[in-house]
């Protein structure tokens, strides 16, 4: 599969939920797919899509979560699959975006190029909805049956090594100022 | 603003906490936090989160930040060791005011020379990160400390470094 085509899937289907990107690829290929105010890009914190995610989700029980993230970036942060298992928030649903490399430094590969499953590290976890996509079809019916069911849940995606489509402008200022607006959290002090 | 006179210091800092409406508390667990993290845990007032790492406990605090709740970060000395980047380029770029509290270790009587030097990490990094940063010694001064320094990061967008000193909290000392 390929990331850009499974991002801009995802963007289809997207009503008001947040998104929270990962380093590098994940969030530039979310950006390129339809950049909407809800997305959050994050820029240099390694695997911390999904905590972020897990704490927009805890201070937004109303809202629906996505968190998306590398295979590299998933394997320096394993342990907050354990804290999501745990906490076991009804509103978060999590995407690995696993071209089993760090494909932006140069396509080293990862451990699940090797032997890492993130869904059996996950369902070990805690994260009983936990499971592979089989192709781009299967990949949109599991994120929707997650947006639908109430609980955690877990999406692997393995994709190939496709260069992101676009990338969105490093002002994380902006991207912070326009994601809390979105969320409600902070007016533009220009507004009435 | 709670007076703290007849109290002490973890009744102090919950109620200053509540007084400002931080609802999330994330911990990664330490000896002498032990009165603040029973204290969260007990009220229903907080959401109580143990987390992994510290760097996972900034993202947290961070998304929760973004989405509309205050949070509190309690560690140790040794667990900021583990947070710069995370508070580089997440909590500093992004201007995100995230309250960290942290244990003292590694002075006053440290027994554990693993902890030592990653206790003397913390005043350069905020130094370098120019991270508002003091070290509360004084139960009188616990109120003031923390309800001005939560106040100024919310207003400011800025994360805030808070330091327990064995001062204020009697360290850990050596059980022999
Ligand atoms: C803490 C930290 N360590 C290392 C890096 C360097 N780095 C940036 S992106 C990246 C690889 C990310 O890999 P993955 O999440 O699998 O995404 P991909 O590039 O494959 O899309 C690395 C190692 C960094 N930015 N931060």
């Amino acid at each position: 599969m390929q990331r850009i085509v499974l991002m801009r899937r995802l963007a289809g289907m997207l009503r008001d939920e947040a998104v929270v990107g990962g380093i590098g690829n994940t969030n530039f290929d979310l950006f390129a797919a339809g950049h909407r105010p809800q997305n959050f890009y994050m820029l240099g914190s390694m695997g911390l899509a999904f905590p972020i995610a897990l704490g927009v989700a805890l201070a937004q029980p109303q809202r629906r979560v996505i968190g998306i993230e590398g295979d590299g970036s998933l394997l320096m942060n394993l342990g907050c699959l354990a804290t999501i298992g745990m906490v076991a928030p009804p509103n978060l649903t999590l995407i690995v975006m696993d071209n089993a490399s760090y494909q932006i430094t140069g396509g080293q590969p990862s451990a699940s190029a090797a032997t890492a499953d993130f869904v059996a590290v996950a369902r070990g976890a805690g994260i009983a909805r936990s499971d592979w996509s089989q192709d781009p079809d299967d990949f949109i019916r599991l994120v929707d049956a997650a947006l639908q069911s109430s609980g955690p849940a877990l999406i692997g995606a393995r994709i190939d090594e496709a260069p992101a489509a676009g990338q969105p402008a490093r002002d994380p200022a902006q991207i912070r100022d326009r994601f809390m607006q979105a969320m409600g959290a902070r007016k533009d002090f220009g507004a009435p | 603003m709670p007076s703290a006179s007849d109290k002490a210091w973890p009744d102090v800092v919950l109620e200053t906490l509540k007084a400002n409406d931080v609802r999330l508390a994330v911990y990664v667990p330490d000896k002498i936090l032990i009165p603040l993290i029973d204290g969260v845990r007990a009220d229903p007032f907080f959401t109580a989160l143990c987390a992994t790492r510290e760097e996972e406990a900034v993202g947290i605090c961070a998304g929760a930040w973004m989405g509309g709740m205050r949070s509190v970060l309690m560690m140790q000395t040794s667990g900021f060791g583990n947070i710069p980047n995370a508070l580089a380029s997440l909590a500093v770029a992004y201007q995100i005011p995230i309250v960290l509290l942290i244990s003292e270790r590694g002075a006053l009587g440290e027994f554990n020379a693993g902890q030592v030097w990653s206790s003397r990490v913390v005043a350069p990094v905020c130094t370098a990160l120019g991270i508002p940063h003091h070290a509360i010694e004084r139960l009188d001064d616990v109120a003031f400390i923390l309800d001005r320094s939560i106040k100024q990061a919310v207003a400011t967008q800025s994360p805030a470094a808070l330091v327990l000193s064995p001062l204020l909290t009697g360290g850990k000392v050596f059980a022999g």
